[in-house]
């Protein structure tokens, strides 16, 4: 008990000087003049909590408890292959019809959560399928993402004509980048991606000639449907917009909903895609290299194509994903795409369950829609953020849908007697 | 071709045309132990030869450089004439020369027949359209991949677990799965490393029969590093002895059991 009472109070004061910056100051602005105010109580109760806490170990507890609990825990019903295109066809209709009948805000951030799910889609395939920890993927989004505003505002290509471009250009950047990187052993790679995430954010901040430096790029034009705009006039002479065309009513809702079906579309081409990649030879190369790099290249397997394919392919999803951010902002600068971006997809990744592709969507949408929901606690997001990870990181190392990987067997006629 | 049991021989011996694998003054050096140290030796199309020594000895490291996982510090190895001393382990293993671990390496996680594709990657249509839109071709070589895991898990007895996970197969089972995994690829010359060690004695038959199988019906050449001398010495053509990396004898097994050098080196040392 001694031992006990020692560690809470050293803890206690530890949790005590860390609040302090974060709770127990308050910035007072009273007209011009700024002052700091001390307030002792949050600190104060903070203390007090982790006191107990630490004296009656809570956290052991509750860790030993979890972990006992989802032993006990029945395993999530396996769907019956039978059921399961159904079921993943009614998501998909509700997931259409859902703007139809839904607010404008809730619409814009379901937008933003579909590319936050390609984003962690395409880097589940680098990091958990492949298992290259890449900490630099908000550069090949950015690349999509400037790839598309410079080819419309310089050729005044359409977004549906730059898409595949910006793909393209993605994958060039990430084969350009990854060629040299990845025949290095793991942690470089992390470091290198990091560096090169940061590189491309410096070159969009000061080349200003091309990419407008720090200001960005503005009125970038948004996606059409088969070249009919979504706005109250048309842009150009002798346009037609959608309303016109099917003599509607304007509504400016009309163009969320249409942004948010193309991110579904997108999002959902992506998840297709991946879903074949992984029952190819590619994907399972992939994952063999991930387990046994020796034994693939044993087998004639050549380590360095199989990564840069894996890499490559996440760069371009990114690359897919940017054009559409570019598109539905209206306007981008360098600040979208700093490395909270890159920690964020990778957080996405990890809680949702490396390799684990409904895991992955599920925490996008999570890690998008919730602080949007409770937007009172926006200050102590990262905190919550850290919190939610640490956690995890105990409780549920594997992520919220731990990964099961399709299988291929052989069908039953071969199964007979040895 | 001749046989010497003196090693320094063989190597000034020219390249035979007909030689499969050609080994010489192979030396390998981790910073200051020599681990291997002028090893040589020739092999024929389908023969099956045999590489034994004390625990240390430097036999694995033998077959590191000669796949390629090694940078040998000195000498050459020819495959069919060419030489591939330097060339990266999986350009090696697509010229035929595939090896087995003394550890196992397979792909735990994954299914038997999976890890038998795995080991098809280059002979499959890997493009990635033809894979999205399952062209016929692409249908065809998976079908006919999965025809040739069919046939080579039949051959190793281990048809009836296709569909388990390979990490959850028993020892014996896995050290098969390994061979299995090399032959499909259809290799000129297989390098097992220990194929025996774990296995029971009538694993150990049934390796003997499944090694000779390999040689007669599929004209493949072995490789062999083995410890358990009724298994050497019954299978092989050929065998190399090696002690603290340097080769002592090479001959017969007949005449390696008679070399006083090996009987001193396997009865005065253990
Ligand atoms: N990568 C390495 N770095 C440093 N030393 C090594 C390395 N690989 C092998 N060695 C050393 O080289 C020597 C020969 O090892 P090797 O594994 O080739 O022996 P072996 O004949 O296969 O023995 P065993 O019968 O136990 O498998 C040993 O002393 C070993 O410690
Ligand atoms: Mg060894």
């Amino acid at each position: 008990m001694p031992r006990n009472l020692l560690e809470a109070v050293l803890v206690a004061l530890l949790a005590g000087l860390l609040t302090v910056p974060i709770l127990g100051i308050h910035i007072q602005v009273d007209g011009i003049k700024v002052s700091l105010q001390g307030n002792a109580m949050p600190v104060l109760a903070i203390m007090a909590v982790v006191f107990a806490a630490r004296l009656f170990q809570v956290p052991q507890k509750a860790a030993t408890g979890m972990a006992y609990l989802s032993q006990r825990l029945p395993r999530p019903p396996r769907l019956a292959a039978s059921y399961r295109p159904v079921l993943i066809g009614l998501v998909i209709v509700v997931a259409i019809v859902w703007p139809f009948t839904a607010s404008r805000s809730a619409i814009d951030i379901a937008t933003l959560a579909l590319i936050y799910v390609m984003l962690g889609l395409g880097l589940n395939v680098v990091v958990g399928f492949a298992g290259l920890l890449d900490l630099g993927y908000v550069a090949f989004y950015a690349v999509g993402a400037y790839g598309y505003a410079l080819l419309s505002m310089h050729w005044g290509l359409s977004f549906w004509a730059c898409l595949p471009l910006c793909v393209l250009m993605a994958a060039a950047t990430g084969c350009l980048l990854g060629f040299p990187v990845l025949r290095l052993r793991g942690d470089y790679l992390a470091i290198v991606t990091l560096g090169f995430g940061e590189i491309i954010r410096l070159l969009l901040n000061n080349l200003n000639a091309l990419t407008g430096g720090p200001d960005g790029i503005g009125n970038i034009a948004k996606p059409t449907l088969f070249g009919l705009e979504f706005a109250r006039e048309p842009s150009t002479e002798g346009g037609v917009t959608f309303h016109q065309f099917f003599g509607l009513d304007y509504h400016s809702i009309d163009t969320l909903i249409f942004l948010y079906l193309v991110a579904l579309g997108m999002a959902l081409l992506i998840l297709y895609v991946i879903n074949r990649l992984i029952r190819m030879p590619i994907g399972r190369a992939w994952e063999a290299l991930r387990e046994d790099e020796i034994a693939c290249r044993s087998l004639g397997l050549n380590p360095t194509t199989i990564k840069l394919s894996a890499f490559g392919f996440g760069a371009s999803t990114a690359g897919f994903a940017g054009a559409f951010f570019a598109a539905r902002q209206g306007f981008i600068n360098p600040e979208s795409f700093t490395f909270i971006e890159s920690a964020i997809v990778l957080a996405i990744v990890v809680l949702g369950g490396m390799g684990s592709q409904l895991g992955v969507i599920l925490a996008a949408i999570a890690l998008t829609a919730l602080p949007e929901i409770a937007r009172q606690f926006a200050e102590y997001r990262m905190l919550i953020f850290g919190l939610v990870l640490v956690l995890m990181m105990i409780w549920r190392p594997q992520g919220l849908v731990p990964a099961s990987r399709p299988r291929l067997e052989l069908p039953e006629r071969a199964e007979t007697a040895p | 071709m001749s046989l010497e049991s003196n090693p320094a021989a063989t190597a000034e011996t020219t390249s035979t045309p007909s030689a499969l694998l050609e080994v010489r003054q192979l030396s390998m050096r981790f910073g200051g132990l020599l681990a291997v140290d002028g090893v040589s030796f020739d092999m024929r199309p389908g023969q099956i030869f045999a590489i034994i020594g004390p625990n240390g000895a430097g036999k694995t490291t033998v077959f590191n450089c000669i796949g390629g996982f090694y940078r040998p510090t000195s000498g050459t190895v020819l495959l069919d004439g060419q030489p591939i001393h330097g060339l990266p382990s999986h350009r090696i293993a697509r010229q035929g020369l595939v090896r087995t671990f003394q550890n196992l390496r397979l792909f735990r996680t994954m299914t038997v027949v999976e890890n038998l594709l795995i080991s098809q990657h280059t002979q499959l249509e890997t493009r990635l359209l033809s894979g999205l839109f399952k062209t016929p071709k692409y249908r065809r070589t998976e079908t006919e991949a999965l025809e040739r895991a069919v046939f080579w898990l039949e051959k190793v007895g281990l048809l009836h677990l296709a569909n388990r996970e390979a990490g959850n197969l028993a020892y014996g089972q896995q050290r098969r799965l390994e061979i299995a995994r090399c032959m499909i690829t259809h290799p000129k010359l297989l390098l097992l490393d220990e194929p025996a060690a774990g296995l029971n004695p009538q694993e150990t038959r049934d390796l003997d029969r499944l090694i000779n199988a390999l040689r007669s019906e599929h004209q493949v050449a072995v490789l062999l590093i083995e410890h358990d001398m009724s298994l050497v010495m019954g299978i092989s053509d050929d065998i190399l002895v090696m002690e603290y990396g340097r080769p002592i004898a090479t001959g017969t097994p007949a005449e390696i059991q008679r070399n006083p050098r090996v009987i001193k080196a396997y009865l005065g040392e253990e």
